[in-house]
């Protein structure tokens, strides 16, 4: 998860002593640690926002039409998002463990500032635990429209959870409402701090992002089974409900993508220095897309003139800050940022032009009068979009790469670095190892078993199947 | 007296913790010793059922701990998270274990599989509480000194108290366990399996008393503190805790188990308090009190009202949860009902 050089040097070479005792093995231990659960969270978490919304289109949509097709869909839908549930609240209870056990220099010194937001998020969460169980129980109990009412809330806790937590992120990148006397922290604005001015870019962004993330990922599930020659309305719906959804919300993504970068270009020019590769500070700064840090320079990449003195100020004469206005030892490895950012940017166009292909194809067929999905190219078209689920997921990491890459080598940017934040305990690496053990024999456990599932017909699709109708969570 | 209040919400939080997720861990510990597997099935399929529908959402009360703990007390976090880490890792890696284990059990069909979850699941059901008790044991014996990985990462919680905070907490999960299991078998109308968890509520009942006797002569040796907070403020807890226990082994054998159950909650809660009021207010033995380790009023302030405004949230939420449950399921079933591959 972090840069794999740094780590394996870390594994391969005696543990040097760092100030305050932590080796640079167990730091790197503890990074990859953070990185690796945090990367597994964020996807379930993803689900847990988006797959909801979901949910609730499909079921709608099965009311309106009283297929009953559609309503299985919903109560699919429904199955997972409880399983989803309970696996988000697993990875997520490692995780308060993680940010103690691992960054209790942090926690000691900031964990009242950023205390606030996952109290909200407990609560946003209880509520949610709360409404699913309504919303999974009460199925065939409550009046259609009624019961579809009952599923708000539980959108509206998932969007106000990932809100909450990207707040306490975004403090670590804007650290705000605080004073510091004597290394203590002895006044705090929590609010201040939860609301500070990098809130609003990223939660934004991140939001949209799980919603990108999860109508991709479920549309590419169906996507195969159309593939496969499963043409009926079952798995035409499962399609096209998720990638209707997110086609519309992949523009809005971009354009919040394109926020978060000018927010950069005010606040932490640093960053964005990093993002795009700009060593010294000048203007008719090209855009480099790909390429290598190398010295003080990128290469192997390929450059358009002007191109980010433009799209930060719109003219080629706009100066854009380097890295040369920090310290060196205060720069992020700019190569992982940087690719980062271009592949997660890439993936965003790319799933874009698949929106656009479906605008097109639905237009061609209406001219043509014949069904969508059933002119030529199809087959190609498919097959793209049962890689765009696999893609999504694969530019919210890197997303979050650019984050947690480009705040380096500050864990409060500007406030406190990585290594003081580390625990000094011994062994860190140990325990990097078994975490790395268990969620790996879990991620094969789960694999295995879920494709038994698919083929043994009489074991329940899901664990919760037999308990969805009696799921009362809390 | 916000950070009391904070300290106070904080504790109800950790008792809700022992008493719920302590029924689920000490369920795991049953299916343990459920016996091979033709004849422990039943008993299987049973635990499988009772807890099947609170799944892992109670560790919701957990998370509610460490977040109130980093927000209000964010020193005393510090010190014991990263002094503690060893066993608080197992302890972090047993959830997942048995939270992961027990899905995939439910899930797969070949023996070889169940068996293999199953024992995953049985066994993080009971090394999680142990480790878990062995951190309590840690904070309370005073082997967590304030600033960050000052203890002794070892003996800080391998230690006589320490032990004993984890056998305790294994036992008194399991008599938890069995005691709600009772009732639901005597509801569920299966007299036999009824009477075989109440002869097990019985049995770690007892064993718990043992050991929390024992430990009488553990504590004045090892954490001398706690002993003499024990033994003072803390003494009136200490006697609810002991008649509840007593009280409740009364009521198994007279079949009562419903009020079995709700004594048993008592006696275990009491236990907590009686830790919590004989430290009382020392967070960290022998010299972070309450008050040094406090966040600034002003957070105290926002997560308490923030709370409040959860609760009142929570509350009509959880009534229209119940609401439902009362509702009869109507009797033309919906078309969507699953049955198709
Ligand atoms: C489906 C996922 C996805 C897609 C298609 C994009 N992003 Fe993104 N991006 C994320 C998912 C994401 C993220 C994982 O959600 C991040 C990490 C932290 C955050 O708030 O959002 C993120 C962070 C992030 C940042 C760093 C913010 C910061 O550190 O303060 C920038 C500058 C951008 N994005 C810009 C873009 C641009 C210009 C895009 C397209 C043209 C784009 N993103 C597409
Ligand atoms: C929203 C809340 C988040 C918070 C509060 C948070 C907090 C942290 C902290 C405290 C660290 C350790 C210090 C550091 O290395 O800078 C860290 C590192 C890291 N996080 Fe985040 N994080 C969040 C979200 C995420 C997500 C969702 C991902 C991944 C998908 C992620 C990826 C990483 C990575 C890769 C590192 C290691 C970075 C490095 O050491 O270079 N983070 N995060
Ligand atoms: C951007 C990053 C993150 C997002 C969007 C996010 C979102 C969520 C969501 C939606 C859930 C509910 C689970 C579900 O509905 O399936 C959840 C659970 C949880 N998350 Fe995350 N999370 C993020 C990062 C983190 C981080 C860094 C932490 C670290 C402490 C964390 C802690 C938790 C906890 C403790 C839970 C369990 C439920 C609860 O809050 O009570 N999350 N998260």
């Amino acid at each position: 998860m972090s840069q794999p050089a740094s780590l394996l040097a870390a594994v391969l070479l005696p543990p040097s002593a760092a100030p305050g005792g932590v080796t640079p093995g167990d730091l790197s231990a503890a990074r990859a640690q953070m990185g690796f659960s945090l990367a597994w969270h964020i996807v379930v978490a993803c689900l847990g926002v988006g797959l909801p919304l979901l949910t609730l289109a499909a079921e709608w949509y099965g009311i309106r039409t009283g297929n009953p097709a559609h309503r299985l869909l919903a109560r699919r839908w429904a199955r997972a998002m409880g399983v989803l549930f309970a696996v988000g609240a697993v990875s997520g209870t490692i995780l308060s463990f993680e940010m103690g056990l691992l960054w209790p220099g942090l926690m000691g010194r900031f964990g009242q500032v950023i205390g606030l937001p996952f109290a909200l998020e407990g609560i946003a969460f209880f509520i949610e635990a709360i409404f699913l169980g309504i919303y999974l129980y009460a199925w065939d109990r409550l009046p259609p429209r009624l019961h579809l009412l009952t599923g708000v809330p539980i959108v509206v806790a998932g969007i106000l959870s990932a809100f909450f937590v990207v707040c306490a992120n975004a403090w670590m990148n804007q650290p705000r409402g605080y004073t510091l006397r004597g290394g203590r922290v002895v006044h705090v604005d929590p609010w201040a701090a939860m609301l500070n001015p990098a809130s609003p870019p990223q939660s934004v962004h991140m939001v949209l992002a799980a919603l990108v993330v999860s109508s991709f990922l479920t549309a590419s599930v169906y996507a195969v089974a159309l593939l496969r020659g499963r043409r009926d309305t079952y798995h035409r719906t499962g399609f096209f409900i998720p990638f209707v959804l997110g086609a519309v919300v992949t523009p809005f993504q971009l354009v919040a993508g394109d926020w978060a970068a000018r927010f950069l270009a005010h606040f932490r020019p640093t960053k964005l220095a990093a993002i795009e590769g700009v060593f010294h500070t000048h203007s008719h700064v090209p855009l480099t897309v790909l390429g290598f840090a190398d010295g003080d320079r990128l290469r192997y990449g390929l450059e358009i003139p002007d191109g980010l003195s433009l799209l930060v100020g719109y003219r080629p004469s706009t100066v854009i800050k380097g890295l040369d206005r920090v310290p060196r030892e205060d720069w992020p490895t700019v190569t992982s940022v940087h690719l980062s950012f271009d592949v997660m940017v890439g993936l965003g166009c790319f799933l874009l032009l698949m929106g656009v292909w479906l605008l097109l194809a639905w237009w061609w067929g209406r001219r043509t009068g014949t069904a969508p999905l059933a002119v030529r190219g199809t087959r190609l078209f498919l097959l793209l979009a049962a890689v765009a689920g696999p893609a999504a997921v694969v530019a919210l990491e890197c997303g979050w790469c650019v984050t947690e890459f480009g705040r380096q080598p500050w864990v409060v940017w500007g406030v406190m670095r990585v290594r003081d934040a580390v625990n000094p305990a011994p062994g860190l690496m140990t325990g990097l190892w078994l975490v790395l053990f268990v969620y790996a024999a879990m991620t094969t456990a789960a694999v295995y078993v879920l494709r038994r599932m698919t083929r043994d017909t009489p074991v329940p699709v899901a664990p919760q199947e037999s308990d969805v109708e009696e799921y009362p969570v809390a | 007296m916000l950070a009391d209040l904070t300290l106070a919400v904080t504790w109800a939080g950790l008792t809700c913790y022992a008493l719920f997720a302590g029924a689920d861990f000490g369920a795991g510990f049953w299916d343990l010793l459920a016996g091979r597997d033709t004849r422990g099935l039943p008993q299987r399929r049973f635990i499988e059922h009772s807890i099947g529908p609170v799944w892992e959402a109670n560790h919701v009360w957990l998370i509610f701990v460490l977040v109130l703990l980093w927000a209000g007390f964010s020193p005393v976090f510090a010190a014991v998270l990263s002094t503690l880490y060893i066993p608080l890792t197992l302890a972090a890696l047993g959830i997942i274990a048995r939270g992961a284990a027990f899905a995939f059990r439910k899930a797969s069909v070949e023996l070889w599989q169940q068996r293999l979850f199953g024992a995953c699941f049985a066994l993080s059901s009971v090394l999680t509480p142990f480790f878990l008790g062995t951190v309590a044991g840690g904070v309370a014996s005073g082997r967590v000194p304030a600033g960050i990985a000052a203890g002794d990462t070892v003996t800080s919680w391998a230690n006589p108290t320490s032990f004993l905070g984890g056998v305790l907490a294994v036992l008194a999960c399991a008599h938890l366990a069995a005691v709600y299991l009772c009732q639901d078998a005597a509801r569920g109308g299966d007299a036999a399996l009824a009477a075989q968890f109440r002869r097990r509520a019985v049995l770690s009942g007892l064993a718990s008393g043992v050991v929390a006797l024992a430990g009488i002569a553990i504590l004045h040796e090892d954490a001398t503190v706690l002993f003499h907070g024990l033994t003072h403020r803390a003494l009136p807890l200490v006697v609810v805790s002991a008649v509840a226990g007593v009280a409740g082994l009364v009521l198994l054998v007279r079949d009562h188990f419903v009020w079995a159950r709700a004594v048993a909650a008592l006696a275990v809660a009491a236990i907590l308090w009686s830790w919590g009021a004989a430290q009382y207010p020392n967070m960290l033995v022998p010299s972070t009190t309450v008050s040094d380790a406090a966040s600034t009023d002003a957070v105290l302030a926002a997560c308490l009202i923030s709370l409040a405004v959860g609760f009142l949230l929570l509350v009509p939420s959880l009534w229209l949860l119940y609401a439902t449950f009362q509702r009869e399921q109507p009797a033309h079933a919906d078309a969507g009902t699953d049955s198709t591959g």
